[in-house]
């Protein structure tokens, strides 16, 4: 299933191909079309990238990673995913893999058998099969011997990597990540920045991500869109030129710090604009 | 081993146990010193006695019919109460047809009604199973019409993203978490219909304990009717511990903690 272990990071030749790209894009409730949630967004994702996506919050990030998911219709502009244009945002459901907030997994269930839900709702493959896929998958999680244990037994860490593998599991190439290290201490925090750069190279998944943790968006993304709600918000990029592979001892360089310090200004800027 | 386990029953149930002997014993010096007439209030042991004396036709013939009644009346109510809260779960436009209704026949009066049962399915034990039904039905579509909204829409968006269409959704992630609350309602369910049967066989009819206590109340033979009474308050007991059990087994091997 949708694990490719490709060893070099895959950027450069098939880095122009967009798998998300919108124009003007905004988004309303039908009880107030005066006060859009947010309005002209423009943003692509070329493929292999990692992207993050920061903003105060309200501003609408969730709101357009359910869009792109499929979840939700958006109201205004174009919004191409994975080279089709549709107005039914439906068909998007099922092609896209997207791990929201919380980490979802179902208590009933073990850590293999959460991890076993995609395959069980589309049946690709036999089960034999997918079972060892996700237990190859375990290992590289670092989440061995966990298998037969109760999302309530792990700890926080161990959730939200079983749950970003159930997320991979799904095997789509597109992944939009919604917080997944927000309710983490800092500690576990670092610790799963870590393994995910180790681990990052050879999945080669294009990602978009949200977060409001400013270097956790510079040490993981090649890019960075600073985005804001409302009527006149829209977004700004950043581009984030530090050399891959990264480290997750980075953010102690001065080039890092002074990034840093530039992408603040710019964020606080948006606040107040 | 057996010693702490002892200990811990009687740290559960002592105080239970305690109380009960302690009525008991009251009750039967109360009867014994003639303080109450034994037509009002018989004593415990004059009820054991009376049990024991008819024990062939409370056992044999009255206890068999109500249980078949109960039994009967238990499955179609889960038939349909899980059905129908299913149904309405997925179709709303039934949920909003269906409700008012089912909140109006839990009002009605049974006892009114069942004159109309008698004439529908004359002294049958169809008419005893119709009173079950109009009883016990409701909290089991209630129980499994709430659990299955427990889970709420976001393990729905997230299956949804997944490509789940809607019955993968139910199965996977609203069934499951549903279960404690259609046990609720199974429980709730089974009491009510032992008092169901109960009332059927108190309007008409020519078996059954309801039947038998109402005889025995008659005649002014009320060791006899107390006799019956309790033989209902264990038979609702003893069902009710047996869901209880199939409950914990269920809940257990699915790995739902309340």
């Amino acid at each position: 299933m949708g694990l490719y272990c490709v060893a070099v990071h895959m950027k450069g030749g098939l880095a122009h191909t967009n798998m998300i790209s919108m124009t003007n894009l905004s988004y309303s409730f039908s009880t107030s079309p005066e006060a859009p949630v947010f309005s002209g967004l423009s943003m692509n994702v070329r493929q292999g990238e990692f992207v993050s996506l920061v903003g105060a919050s309200g501003c609408g990030k969730s709101t357009l990673f359910k869009i792109i998911a499929g979840l939700l219709q958006h109201t205004g502009g174009d919004l191409n995913v994975l080279g089709t244009i549709s107005s039914d945002p439906s068909l998007r459901l099922g092609r896209i893999a997207y791990m929201p907030q919380q980490d979802l997994l179902l208590p009933w269930r073990t850590v293999l058998d959460n991890c076993l839900l995609p395959w069980e709702l589309n049946r690709t493959g036999s089960k034999t099969e997918a079972v060892r896929n996700i237990r190859n998958m375990l290992e590289r999680f670092g989440l061995e011997g966990t298998e037969q244990r109760y999302p309530h037994e792990l700890s926080g860490g161990m959730r939200q990597r079983t749950a970003m593998l159930r997320t991979l599991a799904a095997g789509h190439k597109l992944m939009l990540l919604d917080e997944p290290f927000g309710a983490l201490d800092a500690i576990t925090k670092r610790g799963l920045h870590r393994w995910l750069l180790e681990l990052w190279g050879s999945l080669e998944q294009t990602v978009l991500f949200i977060t409001h943790d400013l270097e956790e968006a510079l040490l993981l993304s090649d890019r960075i869109y600073l985005m804001s709600g409302g009527a006149g918000g829209g977004v700004q990029e950043f581009l984030v030129d530090l050399p891959r592979p990264r480290h997750y001892r980075m953010n102690y360089e001065p080039h890092f710090a002074a990034l840093r310090a530039d992408l603040e200004r710019r964020l606080y800027d948006t606040y107040i604009s | 081993m057996t010693r702490t386990y002892l200990k811990k029953f009687l740290h559960e149930y002592g105080p239970f146990a305690l109380l009960v002997l302690l009525t008991l014993a009251v009750w039967e010096s109360a009867a014994r010193l003639k303080l109450v007439p034994a037509f009002i209030l018989p004593a415990p042991t004059a009820i054991w006695t009376a049990m024991l004396e008819q024990r062939l036709l409370l056992f044999r013939e009255h206890l068999p019919a109500t249980l078949q009644e109960v039994l009967l009346g238990f499955v179609l109510s889960v038939c349909c109460g899980v059905l129908l809260g299913t149904g309405m779960h997925m179709f709303s436009p039934l949920e909003k047809a269906l409700y008012p209704i089912l909140v109006i026949s839990q009002t009605i009066p049974l006892i009114a009604l069942s004159p109309i049962f008698i004439m529908w399915f004359g002294y049958t034990l169809w008419s005893k199973v119709a009173v079950v039904f109009l009883t016990a039905f409701f909290p089991v579509v209630i129980g499994t019409y709430d659990g299955l909204h427990k889970s709420g829409a976001v393990y729905k968006e997230l299956l949804l993203t997944l490509g789940a269409n809607r019955w993968q959704i139910l199965r996977k992630t609203q069934i499951p978490p549903a279960l404690p609350s259609l046990f609720s309602g199974l429980k709730l369910s089974m009491v009510y219909c032992v008092i169901g049967a109960t009332i059927g066989e108190w309007l008409g009819g020519s078996r059954g304990l309801g039947y038998f206590s109402r005889r025995m109340a008659g005649n002014l033979q009320s060791a006899e009717m107390f006799a019956a009474v309790f033989l209902l308050s264990a038979l609702g007991i003893i069902l009710f511990l047996s869901i209880k059990l199939l409950e914990n087994i269920i809940l257990q091997k699915r790995g739902i903690h309340r």
